[in-house]
């Protein structure tokens, strides 16, 4: 058995926050899609999964894992755009099941869209030349890749909560969510907004693909289990709360994390139990508005 | 990137019939020309129709001799449909030289390929289906140690040979066993134990595992601690992870924290690929050496050359071997004269093998009664792709080589070569389980 020394606590620390930061990046946009839309997006894996297919292939047509950063999201958020516009968008108004229904059978025809433009087997991935190796952080190492992670997910953040608090557009995003009626009595297209919510949302799902590719193998099956870890993040925190789902992000990450390393076999289950727990106690999530599914 | 064969799911139900091609041939003189002419008109009606067309093949070739059928089961879709596709192909690669050497006194073989969607359940449905209603003679399939395990359960009642060709600890075993089973794979003790016996001499004693928490995982560890202790090898943790799980960063602190001289991955295709990059992330292999029970081909490729750099493990077969086993290099030549310059791998050349064991037992018995083919598969001597293999008498446990392999990832000729040979371990008994200790008795 390894005892527990400061440092390998502290190490496990790090790599939960890690962890962390892609859970906060998905739930984001997950967040952000409900939030506003209401609509619960079961393809958000999908584009996670879509994102990281597309960020190696543009890093393998441009050469530079920097470009794909940029051109990926764009790519992603304009399917996205599309499938608001044209499959999400008639179904307002029926209520909640309908949207959910039909995301879910759009991931599945993102999946196979996959199988057969990469094949069945995925892509290698590689983390970029300048950012590979680890580093030692005192008290280990650790891949200086997931740190530039923890950096990139905080500099979107704060990018999405600037644009949110100080522009207008941030502006009516935050009124849309609260009452959109009042929102479209007072002139704005209300449904350009949420095409470009919606087209956001994903966005930042392909996003968290591109960064989370150099990570882990990349098939066409690997946003199904993100997924569900995305939906306690989002619950947790809150549906409809960008705080909310950065810091319930962090927490599941930490909380999967010291699990793993105190008691292995309930890891898995340990992200249940928290979201449980928080349910018991504010089924709201953690900074939700009560009765925002009512 | 494409895939060799088209990606949309291929129709669970697939019949290659060979039969009907050589039809002609070997069609008896007709001493009427109308009857000469309207077979022709039905045999292009079949060519027609091939795919919904097995029972008009079946009709026409009923007049030469019944074609000889084997079924084939292994999951088409799902996590390991690569392999399985890969079995199909080399298994009617097998099926296809049979038939233009002849076949058996005129009989052509036909391979009914079926989608065991790697379930169980499914498994042992598909095999049912394909003794009672397509009245197959013999199977030969399965890519999971579960589903072999229902697939033998199903033909050792109804009596019909079924050649396994994938890894399983379990279906040596006595309870498990019938004189019809027969087992073309390796199995985790013997690959685990190969594996063990060349790393732990090289790279160090003190072991950590990363193991998928299921019957292959286990059955791997086990396989390593016994081997293992001969050498002098301390386990310093076991620790278990979810399968399927795609991040391992959790326990990775853990056994940096270990320093252990040897990680030994436990587990299986994409996990392993998981692992395998994430252990290269946290630096662990500055000072551990990563080890795999088995490295499949499909890994590495999927995986790249970066996460498998220097990681070394076991497995049946490698095409690099031709170098210096013509048994391999007359194998991986026929196999690219049909697949267009594609290599067999791994999982490839156990479908190749499966088939042509059995076949080669039809011959030999001169009958496709099943306990004559039993009998005869059980003395057969063989070497088809890698040198001489044989059946163990108690439990048909393939005796044969097992190849231990490092990944690549400087001066590869192409995309292919991805593996260095690095030691090969000579078919032997003593690397299995004795026959007393799997319940057998004699």
């Amino acid at each position: 058995m390894v005892e527990l020394t400061p440092q390998l606590l502290g190490l496990q620390l790090v790599t939960g926050v890690a962890l962390g930061a892609i859970y906060a990046l998905l739930a984001v946009g997950l967040s952000l899609i409900f939030g506003m839309l209401t609509v619960v997006n079961f393809a958000h894996g999908a584009f996670f999964m879509v994102g990281a297919f597309l960020g190696i292939y543009f890093q393998t047509l441009t050469g530079s894992f920097a470009l794909s950063l940029v051109i990926t999201p764009l790519v992603v958020g304009s399917v996205g755009m599309l499938a608001e516009r044209f499959l999400v968008r008639p179904l307002y108004g029926r209520g909640i099941d309908y949207p959910l229904l039909l995301t879910f059978g759009l991931s599945y025809v993102l999946i196979e869209l996959m199988r057969v433009l990469f094949g069945i087997e995925g892509l290698p991935s590689s983390t970029p030349a300048m950012l590979r190796g680890s580093v030692d952080l005192g008290i280990g190492r650790f891949p200086l890749y997931r740190l530039v992670l923890i950096g990139a997910t905080a500099a979107v953040v704060l990018g999405l909560w600037l644009m949110i608090e100080k522009t207008r557009f941030g502006l009516i995003i935050r009124a849309g969510s609260r009452d959109p009626e009042i929102v479209r009595v007072l002139g704005v297209d209300v449904a350009r907004v949420w095409l470009l919510v919606f087209g956001l949302g994903t966005a930042i799902a392909g996003l968290s693909g591109v960064l989370a590719a150099p990570t882990r193998a990349v098939n066409p099956e690997m946003g199904i289990t993100v997924l569900a870890e995305s939906f306690v993040v989002t619950v947790v925190g809150g549906m409809g709360s960008l705080m909310g789902a950065v810091v319930a992000g962090l927490l599941v990450g930490v909380v999967f994390s010291m699990t793993s390393l105190l008691a292995p076999e309930f890891a898995e289950l340990s992200i249940f139990v928290l979201m449980a727990l928080v349910l018991l106690v504010r089924p709201q999530g953690l900074f939700g508005k009560a009765g925002l599914m009512g | 990137m494409s895939t060799l064969i088209p990606a949309p799911t291929p129709n669970p139900e697939h019949s290659t019939s060979h039969a009907d091609q050589h039809a002609d041939q070997h069609a008896a003189p007709q001493a009427n020309m109308q009857a000469t002419s309207r077979r022709r008109l039905l045999q292009a009606g079949a060519a027609g129709t091939v795919l919904a067309g097995a029972p008009f093949a079946i009709n026409i070739v009923r007049a030469q001799g019944a074609p000889i059928k084997i079924g084939f089961p292994t999951p088409l879709t799902g996590a390991f449909s690569a392999e399985a596709q890969d079995q199909v192909r080399a298994a009617e690669l097998a099926v296809k030289e049979f038939n233009d050497g002849g076949g058996f006194n005129g009989r052509k073989v036909e391979l009914l390929v079926r989608d065991d969607k790697l379930n169980p359940g499914e498994a042992a449905s598909r095999t049912l289906e394909l003794i009672e209603k397509d009245k197959v003679d013999f199977i030969v399939g399965s890519l999971s140690a579960a589903t072999q395990l229902s697939i033998n359960a199903v033909t050792r009642e109804r009596k019909v040979i079924f050649n396994s060709i994938s890894q399983s600890d379990a279906i040596n075993e006595a309870k498990d066993w019938s004189p019809y089973t027969f087992h073309e794979a390796l199995n985790p003790h013997m690959t685990a134990g190969a594996v063990a016996r060349y790393a732990f001499p090289k790279y160090g004693k003190k072991v950590v595992y990363l193991t998928a928490d299921y019957a292959y995982g286990h059955e791997m560890v086990r396989g390593f601690e016994r081997a293992g202790k001969a050498l002098g090898a301390t386990t310093l943790a076991d620790i278990r992870h979810p399968l399927g799980a795609a991040d391992y960063s959790a326990f990775l602190p853990r056994i940096q924290a270990l320093k252990p001289d040897i990680l030994v991955l436990c587990n299986f295709g994409r996990d392993l690929v998981n692992s395998a990059k994430q252990a290269t992330d946290f630096g662990l292999k500055e000072s551990t050496r990563l080890v795999a029970p088995v490295l499949l081909f499909t890994s590495r490729v999927a995986g790249g050359a970066d996460a498998f750099e220097g990681v070394v493990g076991g497995t049946s077969y490698y095409w690099g071997m031709e170098d210096s086993i013509p048994a391999a290099k007359a194998f991986n030549d026929k196999f690219r004269r049909a697949y267009g310059g594609a290599v067999p791998s791994d999982y490839g050349a156990l479908g190749y093998a499966g088939v042509r064991s059995v076949l080669q037992a039809v011959v030999n018995a001169k009958s496709t009664d099943s306990d004559k083919v039993a009998d005869a598969l059980g003395r057969l001597e063989y070497n088809w792709y890698k040198g001489n293999q044989f059946y163990r008498k108690c439990d048909h446990q393939s005796v044969q080589s097992i190849i231990i392999v490092e990944s690549k990832s400087k001066g590869m000729k192409d995309k292919n070569d991805v593996f260095s040979v690095a030691s090969i371990e000579a078919p032997s008994e003593s690397n299995l389980r004795s026959c007393s200790e799997l319940g057998h008795k004699g």
